[in-house]
């Protein structure tokens, strides 16, 4: 399957995050047209296009619009989840750095859509550098006129922020994200109500994922057609997968959804040189862990579900042989329970508990009864916490027992560092003095 | 709620309620009735620690997770209404449920520090008990616990100890729901999530010590109770609060005849389960430096301890002689049955009406107002505050005045469409957090604010609508006589609201001259506060015209035509005095009265503690405290609020006991003195009462000239009350005292925040740091009890006059 660069097309173009580079390569034309359409044709058109949230959950886009009560004499706002903070996952940083346009106008025509006069790109606080380019991005569009009042000539008024969060992995969240935004500390709120009844300021507010609004232009300029003839039935169009990890060219890869993993892999290189594919992970530390004879199936909503795991952010981490599952696991771990915000009991202890569980396997210091108590402790947290962080926290170590649960006996004896070199997976790990 | 057998199918579903079963029972209920409340309703308990009836959910605990059919997650049980046809499992029938509710537990134990033997909440701890019922007998968790300093101050009172902390955020929810006064908040994440203050900004709340009883662990505690006792040991009496006119239910804790701690009580109509920290916490008092003999003064003029008989017979001999020239003075904190005894007494046995119970700055046209519009009859109650479109504070501060009010309008305004209107100087926080509509308007100014203000008459006239009168409108010519007959005109329910327990019973038992029922046999008009104080201040001061003065022009033969001094002492102005429960400070001209009381022959004062009356007066008797007897209170709405005797062996006689054993002694039938006796026979002997509304002008502001204004003043709820005394704790949480004034009349004086401004009355000074508020020019204002006694130090009290300077006065 060909790589098919939409989003990505221009990147290696260097001005491709200007204003000018991105008209040049027809940036901006599909407003016109969306202004032509009128915000409910918008809508159907995006439904129709069957364009799936890139965010994780893969909620259908269009849907989700539709859910915004319109003629409630409230006002509308349409927020963009930035936070990217997924172990794994980097593919909005790079929409925003080197295709920040794309997203802006994908914003317009969202908030277009559902009737939104303002709009908020939430930006997770550790990238200074991709919120100054948004900065910039920003001003370019106001100065052109599609930010403002009356853009274009249509009589549409919109206003964009770019907001900086503070490093919480939680608001990623989208309900703990408006939080965050209203000045609140990141926590979800309790659904219902959900966003599209009473998001922001208690107002109809979608909340979108970066890539999910940059494909937005791209589909009102060029039809449900032809982003179906992307993918498959249930998973149509194409995906900025970010594969990362033991690979020889780890990078950016847009790709058609439906791509094998294993093809994907061969773009990427294949794995380092001299060693073997361990196991690799669809989607960010969230989704189960998946090996090597999961490599042919497709990368779409519905085959990794089948196979038991996620395709979430689309971003794969692939591991290879030198790679202590224990250790991984473990350091996932140290990330959940950093990140956990307090609010659930599941979540906050849970978290403390697998946590210093892991830790006992991991420094070789374990007891095989403890092997039950970790995946019961996983159990008690899947599907009793408050919001999907804590279903995050409980996959990893069942998923990774699942393939490799000689290695969590070894545990019991055997520190992982003695089991594995650390050294030996870096990415220096070759490099000879 | 309708439950049905267990498998049938025929149910009614009544208009707007739904169908559904839990674990096997069919029920129906109300739309949008939580499951977890269903349950209680069938009698099924499922464990819960965040979830709490007065505070919306947030389904942060998840132990009352439960299983619904068709929902692949087992539910929070507290988040989730009924809905049509759901099935619903809790622990009782499902595994998943139990399992959920288990794993929940043992999560909770898990960075508990499970100091249970050390804990104020031991014994009485919902994690305690449902570990028991819904947790493992032993953890799997072998890891170290994460670890806090033990409790840190988050306010004087309030102590929090974070590893006792299950982060269900009732407190921090109370805090900002229900007193609006969000000091408290949940901070850092994980494990490590924690409540705290800001920094510098402690939880000053006046409601703080709620979340100690609301908190399901032991996290939170106060000073005041802290290691002081295991629930066990109490012994636990339903009260009613004696501190103000709110009526709350309190529960007294008691422990080797002392109160150990009180908390609220559960009363939906009244206080729900909340109360103000002065209710919960000030009561060290009943315990402290009390009289406990009977004194009589000696020949040396020093007060000296008596026996009863003695003290009896001095009493007896005395009134014997004062029969018809006799004034019975009360504090405002009788109960209710007291309070009919004395005016039982002053009428029948002393043949005066001559009494009067408002201890504070009072007038004329209140009694007037009392008597015509607000004994006996039917005001509006909490229910209808939270059902009334609008609400109009009228020389009314409820956070301060009547905290539970506050409470209940915060809640109409919160959750209803309440909207509030007040006529005050400044925006108080109270006002503030009621989102209320203030019309600025310093003492003497309210009525043209109010009139003029077309959004207030338009909110008046609307059916519900409720007019709300402090007491301190008694210091507003006219203010009561337009508010009667505003509510007459427009049709709103008007309500008084006093600050003190005993005034509105009082008033009901008649303590008002003219107020005696006509079984009591006709009596000459009496007077009451101003006219006793009139006699004894204004009368003693010499005047000129009784000094004869010698004419040099007249003839010497015209002298001898002057009338002779007669020797006989003039008759006094009365024979005698007889106070009850009476702090001369309490009000104007008070030193001057204390005085005066060397005119009459005979002050008796029935006191629970010392104070410059009991200290002056000729014999003193030790009363029972509102824990040593069985009572009532009329709360604000006109409600009784009976309460029983908490020691039930003291042997302390109340007021009405000690007036039947003086009426023993006199030889006069008294009748039982017993309070339910009493209450029966007020209920018979309805009090007089005048049918004429005052229709007394407004007077308007008071004009002032340079270096003057015009003082508004009311006393904050925590202040330097005599009732609030030995709780340091409490008195630590108090709002600072400060001078408020406005922008222009600071920048007149040259002032910032926080200089010293002093204001000075006729009697005395205070100097208080400043604080500028947005409020009228030409007024100040200054706590009425907060570092110095406005009336009883100054001289002043609100819409009087007070010079206003910079600094300290020598």
């Amino acid at each position: 399957m060909p790589l098919t660069p939409v989003i990505t097309a221009h990147w290696d173009q260097p001005d491709s995050f200007t204003l000018e580079g991105y008209r040049r390569n027809g940036g901006y034309s599909a407003l016109a047209k969306a202004f032509e359409m009128g915000p409910d044709a918008v809508i159907a058109t995006v439904k129709d296009s069957g364009l799936r949230g890139r965010g994780g959950a893969g909620f259908p886009t269009g849907l989700k619009w539709s859910f915004v009560p319109q003629n409630d004499g409230k006002p509308h706002y349409l927020v963009v989840n930035a936070d990217e903070s997924e172990p794994g996952a980097c593919k909005d940083i790079p929409i925003m750095l080197a295709n920040p346009h794309a997203l802006i106008e994908g914003i317009i025509i969202a908030s277009y859509a559902i009737r939104a006069d303002h709009a908020f790109v939430y930006i997770r606080g550790e990238v200074p550098h991709v919120i100054r380019r948004m900065h910039a991005a920003v001003r370019e569009a106001r100065a052109a006129g599609y930010i403002g009042d009356n853009i274009a000539g249509s009589g549409f008024n919109l206003n964009l922020v770019v907001h900086s969060g503070a490093g919480a992995y939680i608001c990623g969240e989208e309900t703990a994200l408006l939080d965050s935004l209203e000045g609140r500390r990141g926590q979800p709120r309790l659904k219902p109500p959900f966003p599209a009844v009473a998001g922001l300021y208690a107002c109809p507010t979608v909340v979108n994922n970066v890539e999910t609004i940059a494909n937005v232009p791209y589909i009102v300029n060029n039809g449900v057609d032809w982003f179906r003839s992307f993918g498959t039935e249930k998973s149509p169009g194409f995906k900025v997968f970010a594969v990362s990890g033991h690979v020889q060219r780890p990078g950016i890869y847009e790709a058609p959804l439906g791509i094998p993993m294993a093809e994907l892999l061969e773009y990427a290189g294949g794995v380092r040189e001299g060693h073997e594919l361990k196991f690799w992970l669809p989607g960010g530390s969230s989704v189960p862990m998946l090996t090597a004879e999961h490599l042919d199936l497709p990368l779409t909503y519905e085959a990794m579900a089948e196979a038991g795991s996620m395709l979430g952010t689309g971003t794969p981490m692939v591991f290879d042989e030198t790679t202590s599952v224990v250790r991984a696991v473990t350091g996932w771990l140290d990330f959940y329970k950093h990140e956990s915000c307090g609010k659930c009991t599941p979540c906050r202890e849970g978290n403390w508990f697998i946590h210093d569980l892991l830790h006992r396997f991991d420094q070789g210091r374990g007891r095989s009864d403890q092997l039950v108590v970790l995946d019961n402790v996983c159990g008690q947290i899947l599907g009793r916490s408050f919001c999907a962080l804590g279903d995050a926290a409980a996959t990893p170590f069942p998923s990774a027992m699942k393939y490799f649960a000689d290695e969590f006996e070894a545990g019991t004896t055997t520190p992982s560092s003695v089991a594995f070199d650390p050294a030996a997976s870096t990415v220096f790990s070759e490099v000879k003095a | 709620m309708t439950v049905t057998e267990s498998g049938s199918n025929e149910v009614t579903v009544p208009e707007g309620h739904v169908a559904f079963s839990i674990d096997g029972v069919s029920m129906t209920a109300e739309k949008g009735t939580l499951i977890i409340r269903a349950a209680e309703q069938l009698g099924i308990e499922i464990p819960r620690f965040c979830d709490h009836p007065l505070l919306d959910p947030v389904a942060a605990c998840r132990m009352c997770l439960v299983e619904i059919e068709g929902q692949p997650k087992p539910q929070p049980a507290c988040a989730i209404p009924v809905g049509d046809n759901m099935v619903v499992r809790t622990q009782r029938t499902s595994k998943v449920a139990d399992d959920a509710q288990k794993g929940v537990m043992e999560f909770l134990l898990l960075n508990h520090p499970l100091d249970c033997p050390i804990c104020d909440k031991g014994g009485e701890c919902p994690l305690q008990n449902q570990a028991m019922s819904a947790g493992r007998a032993e953890s799997r968790f072998e890891g170290s616990k994460r670890t806090f300093p033990k409790p840190i101050n988050v306010s004087a009172q309030i102590l929090l100890d974070r590893e006792r902390c299950v982060s269900c955020a009732r407190c921090t929810r109370f805090a900002d729901e229900i007193a609006g006064d969000a000091f408290i908040d949940l901070l850092e994440r994980g494990a490590q999530q924690q409540v705290g203050i800001s920094e510098d900004t402690p939880f000053d709340s006046y409601f703080s010590g709620n979340t100690v009883q609301i908190c399901p662990v032991g996290a939170l505690t106060n000073a005041r109770y802290r290691f002081r006792a295991r629930p066990f040991d109490l012994v636990s009496v339903p009260t009613v609060c004696e501190h103000c006119a709110s009526g709350c239910s309190l529960r007294t804790d008691v422990r080797r005849g002392e109160v150990q701690r009180r908390l609220a009580g559960d009363e939906p109509e009244i206080n729900e389960e909340w109360n103000c920290d002065k209710g919960r916490f000030a009561f060290p008092y009943l315990t402290e430096d009390r009289i406990t003999h009977p004194l009589v003064r000696d020949d040396n003029g020093d007060l000296r301890t008596a026996s009863w008989p003695e003290a009896l017979g001095m009493a007896a001999d005395a009134l014997t002689a004062a029969v018809g020239s006799a004034a019975v003075l009360t504090g405002g904190r009788l109960t209710s049955e007291d309070a009919f005894a004395y005016s039982k007494f002053a009428r029948t046995i002393l043949q005066t009406d001559n009494v009067d119970f408002r201890a504070r700055p009072h007038s004329a046209e209140e009694a007037d107002f009392l008597r015509s519009v607000v004994a006996g009859s039917e005001g509006p109650t909490y229910t209808d505050l939270q059902s009334a479109p609008a609400v109009v504070l009228v020389a009314f501060e409820p956070e301060d005045e009547s905290p539970i009010v506050f409470l209940r309008l915060r809640k109409a305004v919160t959750k209803g469409t309440t909207k509030v209107y007040a006529v005050a100087p400044w925006a108080s926080p109270g006002l503030s957090k009621l989102g209320a509509t203030v019309l600025a308007a310093g003492p003497g100014q309210e009525i043209q604010a109010l009139a003029g203000s077309e959004d207030v008459m338009q909110a008046l006239r609307q059916p519900g609508a409720v007019l709300m009168v402090g007491e301190r409108a008694a210091t507003a010519p006219g203010l009561l006589s337009w508010a009667a007959q505003t509510a007459a005109d427009t049709g709103a329910r008007l309500a008084w609201v006093p600050r003190r327990a005993g005034e509105r019973g009082a008033l009901e038992a008649g303590l008002l001259p003219g107020m005696a029922p006509a079984a009591w046999g006709e009596l000459a008009a009496g007077v009451g506060f101003p006219g006793v104080i009139e006699a004894l201040v204004t009368a003693a001061e010499p005047e000129e015209a009784l000094v004869p003065v010698p004419d040099p022009e007249a003839p010497e033969s015209a002298s001898t035509e002057v009338v002779p001094v007669e020797d006989e002492e003039p008759e006094p102005p009365f024979r005698a005095l007889v106070l009850a429960g009476f702090d001369p400070r309490d009000v104007p001209d008070g030193a001057a009265l204390v005085e005066g009381f060397a005119q009459v022959p005979t002050v008796i004062a029935l006191a629970t503690h010392h104070n410059d009356a009991t200290r002056a007066a000729d014999i003193v008797f030790p009363v029972a405290a509102v824990t040593e007897k069985a009572g009532s209170f009329i709360d604000w709405e006109g409600r009784r609020r009976p309460f029983p005797q908490v020691f039930r062996e003291s042997l302390i006689l109340s007021d009405a006991g000690v007036l039947a054993a003086i009426a023993d002694e006199m030889l006069q039938d008294f009748g039982p003195a017993d309070p339910i006796a009493l209450r029966a026979e007020a209920s018979t002997a309805q009090p007089a009462t005048r049918p004429d509304r005052p229709s007394v002008a407004g007077a308007g502001a008071r004009e002032t000239s340079a270096g003057e204004a015009v003082l508004s003043t009311w006393r904050q709820l925590v202040d330097d009350g005599s009732m609030q005394a030995g709780e340091p704790y409490l008195a630590a949480t108090a709002r600072p005292a400060v001078v408020r004034i406005g922008p222009a009349n600071a920048a007149d004086l040259g002032i910032s925040d926080g200089d010293p401004v002093t204001l000075t009355g006729t009697t005395g000074s205070v100097t208080l740091p400043a604080l500028i508020t947005d409020m009228p020019a030409g007024v100040v204002w200054a706590p009425g009890n907060s570092g110095a006694n406005l009336v009883a130090d100054l001289g002043v009290t609100s819409g009087d006059t007070v010079r206003v300077s910079v600094g300290r006065t020598s």
